[in-house]
């Protein structure tokens, strides 16, 4: 009898990751002399104390699920595309500048600043896309810079347009995502319509990558590069899409921060962080669109969660940082999870 | 003119050091065959660690405590980068992946600690920072002597000294010779007898030390404390300067010098007549904007090493 299948095994990677991300926390709390029990305790509080967190933590999940998204399409091409922060910057923007610059219509205005936003992600992505399409040059150095160069552009913009201010002014509510029926529903949160346009774009990339052609030739490309050419594919033209639909998911995931959360854009000091925290998204749910939403489930509700921690229980918010961060490292160290696992299989199968 | 390059000049030598550690660093790591995107979060921990023995011990150690610094933030950047290399070289991780949880862990532990330890989301500013000498006889030559040669930094000197220890030694000893092999060529490496996990080993933890000093160069003569944005893009900023001087340490050199004057133009571009039309902004995505430039073969061809990235596993062909 087969105790562990391989399909389980890969099921189980993940959750051990967590499962010792949790407990190498636990140790740090221990030997930083705070108690990880009220700490895990103060963390699930933050998370599904009452509707109102519960309301807030859904809301951080929105743009977590799209920055997975980003992520986990670029893999699935075999892109690593580390410029998810910045083409989130950049859509963050565009939707900030296309909602307080005109006045329309609901219909019209709301759909087109996630439009802009979805185009300057694309444009952000399509860069490294071309480069690596065409010169070969490594996605991931690209992604990297124009990370910064985002960041720096960006601030430079909010400056010119604000007259030489630190902030956007507050989009027209034509505009926002904010909903008044999911906020009083949450006891006065700042849930808004952001998850759903984060959920449908779950279903946008699962039916891209298993129902089209060209998502069948994504993946082939991902799979083997050389194969989908000798098939008759445009390998280049495929590099070239998923970085653009990749960034697409990455600047929607910027909106949700314009035209939901906040309403308008801060010159920023550094990264938000979301980003990256994609990757950690995206791998934990092994680069599909229902791992997506579970891997930013999770991540989502911790970052939100630990903002409890420092009021309920002493604990500096980091802490939630170093556990994502250990649950990434692990993950990454997959292979020898696995092997022990296989191991463990074989044992229980001698006996 | 004059008086804008005696402005600038001793700006970019002191906004570069921190770099040179940096970028050298990732040449040693890279050239063995391991990519580190993890040296931002290594710059960190060793500007985190170089503050906080700083603050603690300034009082014991008198004027020798940013030097002890410097060398206790180098060993726990080491010993930090080693996870780096167990997950990458035994764990055979995806590198990249492996290199972004370094840089989210140096950021989050050392955070975590700053709040813990002084209740507040930074540190309170040293006292003893890195000192500034006059190189005898140099600095009286006239015109290039005031610029380069007077109150540079200790560590600035160092770093340059470090470019050239590492050029020699990746150049001119038997150990170069095998880190550079194992990065190219492994396979054919281990034919011969070189052990490559050692090497590769050895090559990470040297990047890890390397930019454990680079960071608490940084936090000790730039910005004096340690909070959430000290050290922020720097190693990234390395990593441009290792790729656009061509894995070579000497390259990696030159380019920190020239990411550090492009610093150093967005820093004071408004106080110099003819830049101050400038936006500073070019300045600040100058050094993105070109490691891109360079990449593509723009400005000549860089090849990495061949077999950066990917994890050797004995037998398989």
């Amino acid at each position: 009898m087969n105790i562990m299948s391989n399909k389980m095994i890969n099921i189980l990677v993940p959750v051990i990751s967590i499962i010792l991300g949790l407990l190498v926390g636990a140790v740090v709390m221990l030997i930083s002399d705070y108690n990880p029990v009220t700490g895990y305790i103060a963390l699930w509080n933050g998370i599904f104390g009452d509707s109102y967190v519960i309301g807030e933590t859904i809301r951080q999940i929105s743009p977590y699920i799209l920055a997975g998204l980003a992520v986990a399409f670029a893999f699935r091409t075999g892109l690593f595309n580390i410029g998810v922060e910045g083409q989130l910057i950049v859509g963050w923007f565009a939707a900030a500048y296309v909602g307080m610059a005109f006045e329309l219509p609901k219909i019209i205005h709301l759909p087109l600043a996630l439009l802009a936003a979805a185009v300057a992600g694309a444009l952000w992505g399509l860069i490294p896309g071309i480069l690596k399409a065409t010169l070969k040059v490594h996605e991931v150095i690209v992604t990297i810079m124009m990370n910064y160069i985002a960041l720096h552009v960006v601030n430079a913009l909010i400056k010119t347009i604000s007259g030489g201010g630190f902030k956007t002014d507050r989009i027209h509510e034509t505009a926002s995502l904010r909903s008044e029926f999911l906020s009083n529903l949450t006891d006065y949160s700042t849930l808004h319509y952001g998850i759903f346009v984060a959920l449908a774009m779950v279903v946008v990339m699962w039916f891209i990558l298993e129902k089209t052609k060209s998502g069948y030739e994504l993946k082939s490309v991902g799979f083997n590069e050389n194969a989908s050419q000798y098939a008759g594919m445009n390998v280049n033209k495929n590099i070239i899409l998923a970085m653009v639909i990749s960034g697409a998911f990455a600047g929607l995931g910027g909106a949700m921060e314009a035209l939901g959360t906040f309403g308008n854009m801060s010159s920023m000091g550094g990264f938000t962080g979301i980003g990256f925290d994609g990757i950690a998204v995206a791998l934990l749910g092994a680069n599909t669109p229902l791992g997506v939403i579970f891997g930013a489930t999770l991540f989502g509700s911790l970052k939100y969660g630990a903002n409890n921690m420092p009021n309920a229980a002493g604990i500096p918010v980091e802490i939630v940082s170093i556990i994502i961060a250990l649950v990434i490292f692990f993950v990454a160290c997959g292979y020898i999870i696995r092997v022990g696992l296989i191991r463990l299989r074989n044992k229980k199968e001698a006996k | 003119m004059l008086d804008v390059l005696y402005f600038i000049v001793p700006i970019t030598i002191a906004s570069a050091a921190p770099l040179i550690f940096t970028a050298i660093g990732g040449v040693f790591s890279e050239r063995s065959g391991v990519i580190n995107i993890g040296l931002e979060g290594l710059m960190v921990m060793g500007a985190f660690i170089g503050i906080l023995f700083n603050l603690f011990f300034a009082e014991s150690l008198g004027a020798w405590t940013p030097w002890i610094a410097l060398l206790v933030a180098m060993l726990v950047s080491a010993l930090f980068a080693t996870l780096h290399a167990v997950a990458s070289i035994s764990f055979r991780a995806d590198q990249v992946v492996s290199g972004v949880a370094i840089n989210m862990l140096g950021l989050a532990i050392a955070l975590f600690s700053v709040k813990m330890i002084f209740g507040k989301g930074q540190t309170d500013f040293i006292q003893e920072k890195i000192p500034r000498f006059n190189i005898p006889y140099l600095q009286d030559i006239p015109i290039i002597g005031p610029m380069f040669f007077k109150l540079v930094y200790g560590s600035s000197i160092i770093a340059i000294a470090v470019a050239f220890i590492a050029w020699f030694v990746i150049y001119k000893t038997p150990f170069g010779l095998r880190l550079r092999s194992v990065g190219e060529h492994p396979m054919a490496a281990d034919t011969m007898g070189i052990k490559v996990t050692k090497i590769r080993y050895i090559a990470v933890i040297i990047s890890g030390g390397l930019a454990g000093i680079g960071g608490a160069v940084y936090s000790q003569t730039i910005t004096n404390d340690f909070g959430h944005a000290t050290i922020n893009g720097q190693g990234f900023m390395a990593l441009a300067a290792m790729i656009f001087g061509k894995w070579h340490p000497l390259g990696a050199m030159g380019a920190a010098l020239f990411f550090g004057f492009a610093q150093a133009l967005a820093i004071s571009s408004s106080s110099i007549k003819i830049l101050a039309d400038i936006p500073a902004v070019y300045f600040h995505i100058f050094p993105y904007v070109l490691t891109i430039l360079a990449l593509a073969g723009f400005l000549g061809k860089s090849s990495a090493p061949k077999s950066l990235g990917n994890p050797y596993i004995k037998g398989n062909r």
